[in-house]
């Protein structure tokens, strides 16, 4: 030991001597990546956080499908075009909700501290397992549109729709999420993560036309469902899958997704920043 | 290639120039104005009980607590106004090992290299080269839970050296160590230091600063209530202390004024009835002080001369008991 020394080689120190009043985009988009791929390896270590995104697309979809489907279209196969991207939104919602509880009970580890030590920029430990998280939407969303082909769904706007409507649930998740990523670095507990978002998660997916026909609701509620970004989501979903259109609801549903990242990510950055 | 100093901060600052320093909790102060002074190039300890507002101070100083009143500078460099440069400059060594308890040691210091911008292959080669250097090869792929707790701490130190930072604080290395992982620990600390490392450590044992630290600073209750070397600070409770307990309880006031007679200095009386603590400037005076006792008439039970204790430290500079004698003092009065 004692001709060695501890200090790393000269040449595995960061190159440039000076320092740098704030990180570079360029060093806030490897420090996020870093970030990520520590949470891919939490990821594989701790297999239970792929049970909801597996299971709950295969259980929903056939429960929603065959208890509704009859009351609300006559039919189970007339129920699907309205109720498979109602449940792309909602198993967005969910899926997403786990990032709050999630980042909580991190943040209480210690190596959190180290984190905030290290001259990274504030947001790689938030936008690092935000973008983790995306593979969990994908198997969720790919799930939900399999067991809806399973079940016969058809829809209409073939292929390239279809995509469409996958990849705006996925990017409506990982929008969505940094509510939650900003709720994990206020609260005070996991488990107040947890209660939180649950009362947020219900009203936004069933106070929505994720599951019914708007129309169908009393007038007050109708206006709340309209107003809701997840009712947006939905019906962006429903026109880029059934009809394979790009229309304006798909615009307003992006448009919404990307306000909440605006509000969000920079309020979650400054309450991680200053949390103890 | 100059790699241990960076180019901003001059020759002429201080490591840590601390003036000041505030935090409130609330009501309560756990810093209370410090000022600390921390040369380049020494080993700087802070010494103090628990809940004595160390870590706090270190906290704040690393960036991790924002600072509520008075300033601090590293390397000449603003904590509060210049975080992001300051995190450039020290390395953080946390009281419990701040380390990923999800990944492996290895796969530890390839993220924390990552995180500081070394390249894929270099963030791999300088974790390995750590983990040789700190003894931790052979655990390299196995996960955290199952490290011992001298393994976490030098897996946590090897964590801080990746950017090889100038300044490395140390809060509280040894706490919790059996004794033969804490000199393996000492050693580690040495070597840096050796290697021109600044090093600012806080400790609650008076013998880890005497071994480690150039300057010690003694903190309590959020203030600073000595500084200097450790022969200092030892001095001004004497280099050993000689401890008495007489026969005859009522008797230690007339005890303490022999002493006083014979050393010149008044002793300490200890808490339990009967005690003394008995300040010697010279372990072989405590024969002139038991044979002037005896002459007096004063029959002791027993006598030890014993190195003097972070607690004597305490009672000398402060004139109470570090907290946690105070409490059981406390509970015996109630």
């Amino acid at each position: 030991m004692a001709t060695q020394t501890l200090l790393p080689p000269t040449d595995a120190a960061p190159s440039a001597p000076a320092l740098s009043a704030r990180p570079s985009l360029r060093e806030t988009v490897n420090q996020t990546l870093a970030m990520a791929w520590r949470a891919t390896k939490k990821m594989r270590r701790n297999p239970e956080q792929f049970f909801d995104v597996t299971l709950q697309p295969l259980l929903f979809t056939a429960m929603f499908a065959y208890i509704f489907g009859g009351a609300i279209s006559g039919s189970v196969s007339d129920y699907l075009p309205i109720v498979i991207p109602g449940i792309l939104a909602q198993t967005a919602l969910t899926t997403c909700m786990a990032m709050g509880t999630q980042l909580r009970e991190d943040m209480d580890k210690g190596v959190f501290d180290r984190f905030r030590s290290l001259p990274i920029a504030r947001i790689a430990p938030l936008a690092g397992p935000a973008l983790a998280d995306v593979i969990r939407y994908t198997i969720a969303s790919t799930l939900t549109i399999l067991v809806g082909l399973a079940m016969g769904f058809r829809p209409g706007g073939g292929v390239l729709g279809t995509i469409g409507g996958w990849a705006l649930t996925i990017f409506a998740a990982w929008s969505l999420a940094w509510i939650f990523t900003w709720l994990g670095t206020v609260a005070r507990s996991a488990q107040a993560v947890q209660g939180i978002s649950l009362m947020i998660m219900f009203p936004l997916t069933f106070l929505s036309n994720a599951f019914v026909p708007a129309e169908t609701l009393p007038g007050w509620l109708e206006a709340f469902v309209n107003v809701n970004p997840v009712s947006h989501v939905v019906t962006a979903c429903r026109d880029l899958i059934n009809d394979g259109a790009l229309t304006a609801e798909v615009g307003w549903a992006v448009l919404g997704c990307l306000v909440v990242v605006a509000v969000f990510a920079p309020l979650a950055v400054r309450s991680y920043s200053k949390k103890i | 290639m100059d790699n241990t100093t960076p180019s901003h901060p001059t020759a002429a600052d201080h490591a840590v120039d601390a003036s000041g320093l505030v935090k409130r909790f609330d009501d309560f102060r756990a810093v209370d104005g410090v000022d600390l002074q921390v040369r380049r190039g020494e080993v700087f300890g802070v010494l103090g009980p628990n809940g004595a507002g160390k870590t706090t101070m270190l906290s704040m100083l690393a960036t991790l607590l924002p600072i509520d009143g008075g300033s601090a500078r590293v390397f000449g460099v603003d904590v509060a106004s210049d975080p992001h440069r300051v995190r450039q400059l020290v390395g953080v060594t946390g009281q419990y090992a701040s380390v990923d308890e999800n990944l492996t040691a290895a796969e530890n210091l390839y993220l924390f290299g990552r995180l500081l911008g070394l390249s894929r292959v270099h963030a791999r080669t300088t974790g390995a080269n750590l983990l040789e250097r700190f003894g931790l090869t052979g655990a390299a792929d196995r996960k955290i839970a199952q490290f011992s707790g001298g393994m976490r701490r030098r897996l946590d130190l090897a964590a801080s050296l990746i950017a090889r930072p100038p300044l490395i604080f140390l809060d509280e290395p040894t706490t919790g160590l059996d004794p033969r992982t804490r000199g393996q620990m000492w050693e580690t600390i040495r070597e840096l230091v050796a290697q021109g490392s600044t090093i600012l450590l806080t400790t609650q044992y008076l013998d880890e600063a005497d071994q480690l630290a150039d300057r010690i600073a003694v903190i309590d209750r959020g203030r600073k209530v000595a500084e200097g070397t450790s022969d200092e600070l030892k001095s001004s409770v004497g280099n050993s202390t000689l401890q008495v307990r007489l026969t005859d309880r009522d008797a230690a006031g007339h005890a303490a004024t022999v002493v006083e007679r014979v050393l010149g200095e008044s002793p300490v009386l200890t808490p339990e009835a009967g005690g003394l603590s008995i300040a010697l400037p010279d372990p072989n005076r405590a024969a002139d002080v038991l044979i002037a006792l005896r002459e007096a008439a004063l029959t002791i039970n027993t006598a030890a001369v014993q190195q003097p204790t972070l607690d004597e430290v305490f009672l000398a500079l402060t004139g109470h008991h570090s907290e946690h004698d105070t409490d059981i003092e406390n509970e015996e009065v109630a």
